[in-house]
């Protein structure tokens, strides 16, 4: 695999496009800062490479893209079967009139969730990863060659179904939303904290299966907020429609905001409160 | 597993930056709060460096702590967790540090009566 950029030789493929993006991958990342060694039959190199480095000035190169084009970005980030899909579908039928969608699929195979995004009525690409577990910044940066999304629209990255590695891989994106459903319980902000805090928003999904499951949803809004403090929180149901107005107003709010995270919010430190897209 | 995809990354980074030399030690720091496990960072080293200038090298990693601070009653003390409690019983705790993710130093092996060679330079 290409392991800078991470998109690999591994299989990743794109809608059907080749893998043609060269390996490029910048020169600047590194510095390294020699000097002579003092013991025999070596020489010690200091080399301060940070190694997320690369993955980081490629998210860079994303988020200009998107600026330019006047597109605002969200990474999706959920575990497996959360329900990322079903919630931009619905997404998509009722605000894409309004604001227009577009969406980048990430699985590790099928261009099942591509195929239900564009019945929806959105133009979508999908990324198979193969075996990779997320999605990168080169990755992303193919796909948007391919989804070429239109300006002014809001592109949703469904990032490979995983509550852990993609917490690590910026991906040029103006916000990020950790998603969770009520049959994952309470307990998954303190467990996985590395995904959740860096979230923009989090949101709770499956609202309509309160009734059969032990889920307290008072301490998951305390162990967000601890995880993240001062995160934007949202309860919704994609299929029965609970809290859906919430959604669109938050997704309204970072369509005119003016801009947000850091692009590279791969490894920042914990508790600094989170630029909320002012809602509505 | 990201760890695979990060421990290649060390070893595009040494080749790239350190050409064709023989590498015998590398040391990485991965902080404690990076998100990124060591032991897993090792085992893929193994698989990783096979076939290349880094194959057999020793890797050393050092793991720092993150530094925290309690809001609540002001004790400092350090941390491998990313959401810690204080012994107050706060959790309402800042965390600096502890992150970071990178290759430190890189020990090549030198040729035969060239010990202080200057980097990169091809010595005959
Ligand atoms: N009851 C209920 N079921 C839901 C809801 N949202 C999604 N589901 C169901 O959850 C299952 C998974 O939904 P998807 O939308 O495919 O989940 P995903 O997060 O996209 O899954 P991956 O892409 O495979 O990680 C499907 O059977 C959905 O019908 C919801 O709000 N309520
Ligand atoms: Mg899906
Ligand atoms: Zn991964
Ligand atoms: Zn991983
Ligand atoms: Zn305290």
């Amino acid at each position: 695999m290409c392991a800078t950029c991470g998109c690999g030789g591994d299989g990743v493929r794109i809608g059907e496009a080749e893998h043609g993006h060269g390996h490029g991958h910048p020169e600047s990342v590194v510095s390294d800062d020699g000097r002579s060694g003092d013991q025999s039959h070596s020489r010690r190199v200091e080399l301060e490479v940070d190694l997320l480095a690369g993955n980081d000035a490629l998210a860079g190169r994303n988020r200009r893209r998107l600026d330019a084009a006047g597109v605002r970005a969200l990474n999706l980030m959920s575990s497996p079967g959360s329900g990322k899909t079903t919630l931009l579908e619905r997404t998509v039928r009722e605000l894409g009139a309004e604001v227009p969608c577009a969406v980048l699929e990430g699985d590790q195979e099928t261009a099942l969730d591509t195929d239900r995004i564009a019945a929806a009525g959105a133009r979508a690409v999908q990324i198979n990863t193969g075996a990779g577990c997320h999605l990168d910044a080169a990755m992303v940066a193919r796909g948007l060659d391919a989804l070429d999304p239109p300006p002014g629209s809001l592109v949703f990255v469904e990032n490979v179904g995983n509550l852990v590695c993609p917490a690590l891989f910026a991906l040029g994106e103006h916000a990020r939303v950790v998603i969770m459903s009520v049959t994952e319980g309470a307990d998954k902000p303190l467990k996985y904290p590395h995904m959740f805090r860096t979230a923009d928003l989090v949101l709770l999904t499956k609202v309509d299966l309160l009734p059969y499951v032990e889920f307290d949803v008072a301490r998951w809004v305390g162990y967000a907020q601890r995880a993240r403090p001062g995160v934007a929180v949202l309860e919704v149901s994609a299929t029965r429609g609970d809290g859906l107005d919430g959604w669109f107003d938050w997704l309204r709010g970072l369509v005119t905001s003016p801009v947000t995270s850091p692009v590279t919010g791969s490894v920042t430190t914990a508790g600094s409160p989170p630029p909320p897209p002012a809602p509505g | 597993m990201h760890e695979l995809g990060i421990t290649q990354s060390v070893v595009d980074a040494v080749t790239d930056r350190l050409g064709p030399s023989p590498v015998r030690r590398v040391r990485l720091e991965i902080g404690r709060l990076s998100g990124v496990v060591p032991d897993a960072v090792r085992f893929c080293f193994e698989l990783v460096t096979a076939g290349t200038t880094l194959e057999g090298a020793v890797l050393e990693i050092d793991e720092p702590e993150g530094e925290a601070r309690c809001r609540t009653c002001g004790t400092a003390f350090a941390t491998s967790e990313v959401l810690p409690l204080c012994a107050c019983g706060s959790a309402d705790v800042e965390v600096l540090g502890g992150a970071s993710l990178r290759i430190r130093e890189v020990e090549l092996v030198a040729r035969e009566g060239h010990p202080g060679d200057v980097r990169g330079a091809e010595v005959d």
